[in-house]
């Protein structure tokens, strides 16, 4: 399947593979754990039935999609080291410590209080149970935290020092929590998890909403979703924004393929679309608007930026991936963006649940924010390139000693276990999904454990046994 | 290098996060190994919901072991995981199978019986990955010029599938007290009747492993037989052999917690000898303590964080253990 392929371009492609999938499930859970904690307290709060009902709906999907999240992370922790051990060997004194405290500070929250939270409410009660949804929530928030830390500093190292091993020696924890790429990413992240998180909800409630106009959780959910949209997507195209104005600040070689320049020029032309070729160094076919690129990145006319040809051949990202992957990114942005702004129109005109075309809309935008997620992290990790840590540790210096074949077997073993297990678990999700909410579980039997007593799958009602 | 204090801190705490995975994801994983032997779907609902709660924070340790690893000991984490290419590729699928059948299970009832066997299949190949890889270290891993040295299959040898086949057994055998202690009716009769097996097999193959390792290494000879450490090898087996008698007591004559810490400690001795051997290498016989521990500034940091929350973590970890604390009911979950 892989023959001829190097033992490192085999690496690369199994951790890009592995991370993609991953990062799908934190995306999600990121943003339903908050949702959760939302939703409880809200009941908490008004006490009105509705928000508990919700709430177990989306708790039997978290529970699916956090079971993915962890065992697929395992993988990633593991992975550093069977692959990329001269990585770890050297940079690991100052990412390792980053991703401990994600650990001790994160993953042990979760796993500690998720149990308590999906099977504990009648063993500790409402408050204590709504302290341990808080907890889990905030665990995930932590988890981004460290993980975009460590993933920052490789973008943007700062506040180390290089021993005789080559190792980087962590002189200034605070330079390196905080390097210079970090609270952008970790803005832009959280903001992408919650905009993930609020197109499910959205195209769900509006599938139902279709066919049951009057449903009132799906109604509540559907209103809920489009405030997110209207309210999150505009300042995540604001922080986006701010995000490449630091890239340019501190990876200028990346914006350059981001943009599709290859020469540097005074009042940079905005490319909207064109084909980037890397062999002849042009970009063909442009549709431009003129001194766009320079208005928004240097806030002039006039202002000059830097193009791919600055650097060497093989200091450079291959700008045919990064071009389009920004690109797909940013258009979802701004469709997110239309959405919100219909559903603002349509609310203010009161047919909010009304509008069948707003509704088929919301629906196939559902995974807009996983698709948007994937292309924003294959602009930002292949823009790196060809760097590990950026400008200091080349990815070709950082494999361990691999054998090309014992690389290949693991890579195939990972994709036919990964779209077994995965596709079962988002089939599983559909089918939750699939249920009408509002519809089951009565608060008072939400129970010790759905393992118990809900085999939901199949049929709500039937299983419940009602 | 010299002795440092720092990196002796933190191969201690490493090795507290190893042994509590042991301890911790051991039972559960051999509630899975043991799921082939129960047979009817409520058993299997009822075994799977005694770990339900708590397997997620129980595994929470190896991502400590393998994350703390790459943190202090750096050199040890890139030496140790490419040595162990296989096996660890091969835990890790086997714990993805296992870890989303405890959702996937509950999810649909035509497809049930294939997260059945994931779950238990899964759990065999960890346990059986973990120890191969115990065993491949016990072996000793070849480090140059701060790089694996060895070929691809060097892990595989008698010695490192005796030892995976043994983890496979004392895996079961505290998934088996584990139900003892948490389950009623016939789950735990059944338990209680595999336990027995289960624990002489296990008392067997800790026998046969301790009487191969000390000629796989110069030191662990020297270890086992010289002053004072010979004080262990004689007090270990004793002990040993006094956890042995607890176990089959609360076996034999209907104790439900006894069997399950009994069991345990059993683990605990057979892994303080294993750290005795290995002291003070943290890649036997290449890389020390010393030698792969992270800059001073590295340890201290984490270390300041260790001491604040390992023991919040162990706090709420308790409570979490105490909410679901007592028998497991088949009827609706825990009462
Ligand atoms: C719902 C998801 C989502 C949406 C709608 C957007 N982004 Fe984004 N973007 C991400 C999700 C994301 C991400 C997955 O979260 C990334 C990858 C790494 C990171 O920090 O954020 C990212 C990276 C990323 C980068 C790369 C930064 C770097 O590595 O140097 C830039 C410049 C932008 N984004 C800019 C934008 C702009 C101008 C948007 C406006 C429409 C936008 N993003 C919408
Ligand atoms: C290569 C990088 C990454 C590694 C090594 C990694 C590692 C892990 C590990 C080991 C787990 C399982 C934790 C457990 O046992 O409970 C996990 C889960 C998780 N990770 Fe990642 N991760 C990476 C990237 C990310 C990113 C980029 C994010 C988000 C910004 C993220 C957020 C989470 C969250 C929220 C969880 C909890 C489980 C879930 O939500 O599904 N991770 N990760
Ligand atoms: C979770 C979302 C992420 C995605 C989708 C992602 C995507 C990718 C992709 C596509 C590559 C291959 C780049 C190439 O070789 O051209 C890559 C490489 C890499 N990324 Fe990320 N990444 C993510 C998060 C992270 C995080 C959080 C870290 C570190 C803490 C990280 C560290 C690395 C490393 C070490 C490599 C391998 C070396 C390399 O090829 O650059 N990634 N990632």
């Amino acid at each position: 399947m892989f023959q001829g392929m190097s033992a490192i371009d085999l690496a690369r492609g199994q951790f890009a593979f592995t991370v993609m999938f991953h990062i799908v499930f934190p995306a999600f859970t990121i943003g339903i754990a908050s949702y959760l904690a939302v939703l409880e307290g809200l009941w908490l709060w008004t006490r009105d039935e509705v928000y508990m009902r919700i709430f177990d709906y989306w708790k039997t999907i978290f529970a699916v999609v956090f079971g993915m999240g962890v065992v697929s992370g395992i993988v990633m922790s593991y992975q550093f080291g069977t692959n990329w051990s001269v990585f770890s060997d050297k940079a690991g004194p100052v990412i390792g410590p980053l991703m401990g405290y994600e650990v001790l500070s994160a993953f042990f929250l979760e796993a500690g209080f998720l149990g308590i939270m999906l099977f504990g409410l009648n063993k500790v009660g409402p408050k204590l149970h709504f302290t341990a949804t808080v907890m889990v929530a905030i665990g995930t928030l932590f988890s981004a935290f460290w993980i975009l830390s460590a993933n920052s500093w490789m973008q943007t190292p700062t506040g180390y020092s290089i021993n005789e091993a080559g190792q980087f020696v962590p002189e200034d924890w605070w330079a390196v929590i905080f390097n210079p790429s970090f609270p952008y990413r970790l803005v832009h992240m959280t903001l992408a998890a919650y905009l993930t998180t609020a197109f499910v909800v959205g195209a769900v409630s509006a599938w139902h909403l279709l066919s049951d106009r009057e449903n009132r959780a799906a109604r509540t959910m559907f209103s809920m979703a489009m405030w997110m949209a209207l309210i999150v997507a505009p300042v995540q195209i604001f922080a986006g924004d701010q995000h490449g104005l630091n890239t340019l600040e501190h990876q200028p070689r990346k914006i350059a393929a981001m943009e599709g320049h290859w020469e540097t020029e005074a009042g940079a032309p905005l490319i909207l679309f064109g084909i980037p070729d890397d062999d002849a160094e042009v970009t063909r076919y442009k549709l431009e608007i003129p001194y766009g690129s320079a208005l928004i990145l240097t806030h002039s006319l006039d202002g000059t930026l830097k193009g791919l040809k600055e650097w060497a051949k093989q200091d450079r990202p291959p700008m045919e991936i990064v071009f389009w992957s920004f690109r797909i990114m940013v258009g979802l942005g701004f469709l997110m963006l239309g959405i919100g702004l219909w559903s603002g129109w349509r609310r203010l005109r009161g047919h909010l649940f009304d509008d069948q075309w707003l509704l088929r809309a919301a629906i196939v935008m559902g995974p807009s924010g996983f698709v948007a997620v994937l292309a924003g992290w294959v602009t930002t990790e292949v823009g790196r390139q060809p760097y590990t840590v950026y400008e200091l540790l080349r990815t070709a210096d950082s494999a361990a000693p691999l054998a090309a074949p014992a690389v290949a077997a693991s890579l195939i073993a990972f994709i036919v276990v990964y779209c077994a297990v995965f596709g079962a678990g988002i089939f599983y999700i559909l089918r939750l999904m699939h249920r009408r909410p509002g519809h089951e579980t009565p608060v008072e039997e939400l129970g010790p454990t759905h393992a118990a007593g809900i085999p939901p799958a199949i049929d709500s009602n039937r299983a419940r046994g009602e | 290098m010299d002795f440092n204090l720092l990196a002796f801190i933190w191969a201690a705490i490493i090795a507290f996060a190893v042994l509590a995975y042991v301890v911790l994801d051991g039972f559960d994983l051999g509630v899975g190994i043991l799921f082939p032997f129960m047979k009817g779907e409520k058993e299997r609902d009822l075994m799977m919901n005694s770990v339900a709660p708590i397997w997620d924070g129980n595994e929470t340790w190896l991502v400590l072991g393998g994350g703390g690893l790459l943190a202090v000991f750096p050199l040890a984490y890139a030496t140790i995981l490419p040595a162990l290419y296989a096996p660890i590729i091969a835990m890790l699928l086997g714990l993805i199978f296992r870890g989303v059948a405890f959702e996937f299970r509950w999810r649909t009832r035509r497809g049930k019986f294939l997260w059945d066997w994931a779950f238990a299949g899964g759990s065999m190949i960890a346990a059986f990955a973990q120890g191969v890889a115990l065993g491949a270290l016990v072996q000793g891993i070849r480090v140059e010029d701060r790089a694996y040295a060895g070929g691809w299959w060097d892990w595989l040898t008698w010695f490192s599938i005796l030892t995976g086949v043994a983890l496979i057994v004392g895996y079961g055998l505290l998934g088996a007290t584990w139900l003892v202690m948490k389950t009623e009716g016939p789950v735990h009769d059944r338990a209680r009747r595999l336990a027995k097996p289960a624990g002489i097999a296990t008392l067997v193959l800790i026998g046969l492993v301790s009487l191969i390792t000390p000629f796989l290494e110069q030191q662990y000879l020297a270890r086992w037989f010289d002053f004072p450490t010979v004080i262990f090898s004689l007090v270990v087996p004793l002990l040993v052999l006094g956890c042995a008698y607890v176990l089959f007591n609360g076996l034999i004559r209907g104790g439900d917690h006894a069997p399950f810490f009994a069991a345990q400690a059993i683990f605990i001795l057979c892994y303080a000898g294993i750290g005795i051997s290995f002291y003070p290498y943290m890649v036997p016989t290449s890389v020390t303590i010393w030698d792969a521990a992270a800059p001073d500034s590295s340890l201290a940091f984490m270390l300041v964080g260790a001491c604040i929350l390992m023991p919040i973590i162990l706090a709420y970890t308790g409570f979490a253990y105490w909410v679901f604390r007592g028998k497991v009911h088949a009827d609706g979950g825990y009462h």
